[in-house]
């Protein structure tokens, strides 16, 4: 196995492009060194991407933040910015395991490790953020809900790689939120999870909204029906339920250790209607 | 040994929480556990472990392996013989599969490397050819005539003809008329209960270090609670003299039971036998959880009657214990543990072994009493709420006492259940009204505590400091508890003295560190080896002194004339006494072994306040305290510390902790991602309250306290959930969605 860090996205595409074995992108490492550690991978060539130009950074652009593939999720927390504008994005990267992993962690490794069950990911996708992808050709910007294609599958192609993550501006009287179910407090794995970001009008109806789901479907759901089941409302609660079934009835779950189909289908309603309460009420509105 | 008859003894360091003496080493990591020994030219040790539930092992060919640079050693089960004795061949078999794989992770092979990459390699080189076989891990399902059979003729002469070949064992306990009982009762209910098998989830996983010489001669060094166990069970399934083997136990990262049997320390010898090389394993966690114990799995039938007032009439319980491919008989212990809380005229008792495909079952934490326990603790809440009356009232009402002639037979002595429920009546807890969506649990439990074997040296230094040697790992303090009550009995501060756990070689056999017996018995041994010193330093004196050894007596740390007849003479201490102790006869040391009796058995009392998310089923535990009669705390801290880890424990295996298996016999969760222990967030602090009411069998009284702390908090929380979702839940653990699945079947 080799280990390379180059300093240069060049460097990284080429070396990437040109391995003939199997090979994995390093960023936090907290999902790549488990996987070595298990057997579960044994990659001929390991790319650590921590030194490329600017993937350490937040920078603001254009009213919203570029956020470097290799920030930590600890890094990401202690931007007071960041966490005014995306309140939802920066508690569901908080929540990834313990202040050790926090330290490591990034939510990119988190986005292309690919799990259904990612807690940075439904947030990301609510938040309508953008990964910027390069690789051996020009840069591309990709919306990350097109990035997971199935559990620990992206679309990213041979040699490709993520530099940043772009979460945008926002309109005045917006927020979002993101709930996960666990059986325990802390480390541990979504069973379910609900992230919701909208935008509220001077009345305090919603007027606009994005609903996404996790843990309940191969990858990440964005749910227009259930976001569609609030627009208008001040969260009363036939819009709250609504929602709630508009997401338990999107949800296409699996019977597994963590959790059944039906409880799965329950729960995500019930945290999607959570979350929807949290975000109203960071973004002004009065319920 | 009784109660020392002094009256009440004012002790002045017993009780105290001084400092432990293992502390900075296990904070700063210098303590040295099973991994941290090495030996020059050492070998990794791998096991290949079967990936079926269950298979007959056709061929394995190790040439390959064999044939990768660096491999210098593999074995298989035809490595080993099989010994005579039944418990050792199974432990044989258990480490090393022959015929069969009889559970997923079962070992099959194993090999010696000089790198943990050339190990991997020969892991992956060597080839089994498997024929799978039908399997079946369900207790319930393993009972019937026509399932799967895991091992032929294993069944003892105990079962009546006619049951499955699985079940394996069969024990009745009980007294009295259950039929008059029941006709006497005003109400009674009739459930059937299943709980999970429960890891011990101690966090170090097992390890050791073996070599072998040319010569025969052995050492082992190896995480454990009990190094003569590891060299008896060693020494058995390899066919050597147990002087042949030296056992060295490293510091201990918990075992909770699961420590008092070897996994891979025969595995490790063979291995430094075949490569003459010391070769050193160490589990991954999810070996650990695939090829160490676990408890046992059950389904228990529970009936009660009772009148209005809320007299117990009649009780009876048939319990079917699983403890894996292996037999065993803990049913014992649940059988006779069920109903021991109360005082009663008619009561029954029925237990059945039946073996699965899961791992062979260990000892953990009381084993066998918590799952009988939370059944028949949970049809006494039903009855208490049907009846309308209060649990502790009940608890009070019909509890054993002295005089009592317990569910299993044996009339109890002084004990401490009256006075601990009286203690959780009169406490804070109990009066603090609940505020809306809370509801409480009460529970009671029961351990018998043990003895045994027992082998204690205490050695007067010439500095007048004081060594203990002793023979039980220290898996919950004892260290202290056995300085505490050496100092206590000689007269000298506690930082004089320092106790340290011996190899097998260096002191007399002592049991394994299980039953919650070592600062009942090493205590005992402790304090009768200081007393033989002092005599023997009352002896030196004397002559000194020139008078008879019974007119000196001992006194706060000094040899004092016994009165006034005894002559006028200054007093000597302890220091004094062995500075000198090479012109007055030589070094002065005191012994003392033991087979002790008269441990006292244990009883507790937990409350647990909880609220339940009726919308993801999803338990809060708000508060919850431990009662319990240590007949006399040594050292409080340590005594707190079992309280609460044990009230820990049993939560973890009450809400979210249990074995998953796929349809295929493969265990789903072999890791603590999966396998849910409460993380510290999870739970409230855990108060505690120490009753002290003295065991009889003790000079100080002491009890031990190890073990009665993980019985309650099944049924605690159980009784606390159910009165939250108002539907009684049968079934362990109460996952999230198995409690969201009960309140909407509830909802209709
Ligand atoms: C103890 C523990 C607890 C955890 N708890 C949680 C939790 O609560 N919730 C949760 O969602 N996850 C959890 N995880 C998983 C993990 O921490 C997260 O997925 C984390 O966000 C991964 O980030 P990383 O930077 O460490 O990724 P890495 O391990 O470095 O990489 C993860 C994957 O992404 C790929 N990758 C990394 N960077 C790039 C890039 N720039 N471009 C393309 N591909 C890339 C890697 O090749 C790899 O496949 C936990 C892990 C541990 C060890």
């Amino acid at each position: 196995m080799r280990y390379e860090k180059p300093q240069t996205v060049a460097e990284a595409a080429r070396l990437l492009t040109g391995e003939k074995g199997l090979s994995r992108i390093l960023a936090g490492g907290t999902d790549v060194l488990v996987q070595l550690k298990a057997g579960l991978v044994e990659p001929d060539l390991v790319v650590d991407i921590k030194a490329l130009p600017g993937v350490r950074s937040i920078v603001a652009e254009a009213g919203g933040f570029r956020i470097g593939a290799a920030v930590s999720n600890a890094q990401l927390g202690e931007d007071k910015a960041v966490r005014a504008l995306w309140p939802g994005v920066v508690e569901a990267a908080n929540l990834i395991g313990s202040t050790q992993v926090q330290g490591r962690a990034t939510m990119v490794g988190n986005l292309c490790n690919a799990s259904p069950a990612a807690d940075a990911v439904p947030a990301l996708v609510a938040a309508g953020a953008v990964a910027r992808v390069a690789g051996p050709g020009a840069a591309r910007d990709v919306p990350v809900e097109k990035i997971p294609t199935g559990p620990g599958k992206t679309k990213l192609k041979r040699g490709e790689f993520i530099t940043s993550i772009f979460l945008p501006a926002r309109p005045p009287r917006s927020a979002d939120a993101y709930l996960r179910f666990i059986p325990r407090t802390e480390m541990d794995i979504a069973v379910a999870s609900a992230a919701v970001s909208l935008t509220l009008d001077e009345d305090g109806r919603i007027a606009a909204a994005r609903v996404a789901l996790g843990a309940v479907a191969p990858t990440v759901l964005l749910v227009e029906a259930a976001a569609k089941a609030i627009l208008g409302s001040r969260l009363e609660d036939p819009a709250l339920e609504a929602l709630a079934a508009a997401c338990s009835a999107a949800a296409s779950p699996i019977d597994d250790k963590r959790g059944t189909v039906e409880f799965r289908k329950d729960v995500v309603g019930v945290l999607a209607k959570r979350a929807a309460r949290i975000a109203y009420t960071r973004a002004g509105g009065q319920s | 040994m009784a109660l020392d008859s002094h009256g009440k003894r004012e002790f002045k360091q017993i009780g105290t929480r001084v400092a432990r003496p293992d502390g900075i080493d296990k904070v700063t990591g210098r303590a040295l556990y099973g991994a941290d020994m090495s030996a020059p030219g050492m070998l990794v040790g791998r096991i290949l472990r079967s990936p079926h539930a269950h298979a007959r092992i056709l061929r394995i060919d190790t040439s390959e392996a064999e044939a990768i640079p660096g491999v210098k050693a593999v074995v298989t089960g035809a490595d080993f013989s099989i010994p005579d004795d039944a418990a050792l061949a199974d432990i044989s078999v258990n480490v090393m599969a022959r015929t069969k794989a009889l559970y997923d992770g079962h070992a099959v092979a194993a090999v010696a490397a000089t790198s943990a990459q050339a190990a991997k390699a020969a892991l992956k080189a060597i080839k089994v050819e498997y024929e799978v076989l039908p399997h079946v891990t369900d207790v319930d399902a393993a009972m019937a005539p026509d399932a799967p059979v895991v091992q032929k003729g294993r069944s003892l002469e105990s079962v009546p003809a006619g049951m499955g070949a699985n079940v394996t064992h069969h024990c009745e306990f009980g007294h009295g008329d259950l039929e008059a009982g029941f006709a006497r009762a005003d109400k009674i209910v009739e459930r059937s209960f299943k709980t999970a098998a429960t890891h011990q989830g101690y966090i170090e996983p097992h390890a050791c270090l073996a070599t072998m010489n040319g010569d025969g001669r052995a050492d082992l060094w190896c995480c454990t609670q009990g190094q003569y166990m590891v060299r008896t069970v060693c020494a058995g399934v390899l066919g050597i003299e147990a002087s042949q083997l030296r056992v060295t136990a490293s510091e201990i990262g918990g075992g909770f039971g699961g420590k008092t049997t070897v996994f891979i320390e025969p595995v490790a010898l063979m291995l430094a036998k075949k490569s003459g090389k010391p070769v050193k394993i160490v589990m991954t966690r999810d070996e650990v959880f695939k090829a160490t114990g676990p408890t046992v799995s059950t389904s228990i039938d529970v009936k009660i009657g009772m009148t209005k007032a809320g007299r117990i009439t009649a009780g009876a319980a048939t319990l079917r214990y699983s403890g894996g491919a292996f037999p065993n008989t803990t049913v014992d212990m649940g059988a006779q543990a069920a109903f021991a809380a109360y005082d009663l005229d008619a009561v029954r008792t029925v237990g059945w072994n039946i073996l699965t495909n899961r791992p062979k079952e260990s000892a953990y934490r009381a084993p066998g009493a918590p799952q009988a326990i939370y059944a028949v603790e949970s049809v006494v809440d039903e009855l208490c709420l049907a009846l309308n009356l209060d649990p502790l009232d009940v608890r009070i009402l019909n509890a054993a006492r002295k005089g009592t002639k317990s569910s299993y037979g044996p009339t109890f002595d002084d004990i401490g259940l009256l006075a601990t429920l009286e203690a959780a009546k009169a406490h804070p807890h109990y009066n603090t009204p609940l505020k809306p969506g809370q509801s409480r649990g009460v529970s009671c439990g029961f351990w018998f505590n043990f003895g045994g074997n027992t082998c204690v040296s205490l050695n007067i230094n010439t500095d007048g400091t004081v060594g203990v040697t002793e023979g039980n790992p220290d898996i919950g303090g004892s260290r202290a508890s056995i300085s505490l009550m050496a100092a206590e009995e000689l007269g000298v501060p506690y930082d004089k003295v320092r106790t340290i756990i011996a190899d097998t070689a260096s002191l007399g056999y002592n049991d394994v560190t299980d039953g919650s017996r070592v600062t009942f018995a090493v205590g005992l041994a402790t304090i009768k080896a200081a007393r033989d010193a002092i005599k023997k330093m009352c002896g030196r004196v004397a002559k000194i002194w020139g008078i008879d050894e019974d007119a000196v007596e001992w006194r706060d740390g000094a040899a004092h004339p016994a009165g006034p007849n005894a002559g006028k003479f200054p007093p000597m201490t302890l220091e004094e006494i062995a500075a000198i102790s090479f012109e007055t006869g030589g070094p002065i040391a005191g012994h003392y072994e033991v087979n002790a009796d008269g441990a006292g058995v244990s009883f507790g009392v937990h409350l647990c306040d909880l609220e339940v998310d009726k919308e993801t089923g999803q338990t809060t535990i708000l508060r919850y305290t431990v009662f319990q009669d240590a007949g006399k705390a040594v050292h409080p801290d340590y005594v707190e510390g079992q309280m609460q880890g044990g009230a820990v424990q049993g939560i973890g295996w009450a809400l979210n902790e249990e074995y998953i298996y796929g349809a295929d016999g493969r265990l789903l969760n072999a890791g603590f991602l999966d396998y849910r222990i409460p993380v510290a967030s999870d739970l409230p602090k855990i108060d505690t309250q120490i009753l002290e009411i003295p065991n009889p069998g003790h000079p100080y009284g002491v009890r031990g306290v190890g073990e009665t702390g993980i019985v309650p908090p099944l049924a605690a929380v159980s009784n606390a959930v159910s009165r939250a979702i108002d539907v009684r839940m049968h079934e362990l653990p109460m996952s999230p969605p198995r409690v969201l699945k009960a309140i909407k079947a509830a909802r209709g």
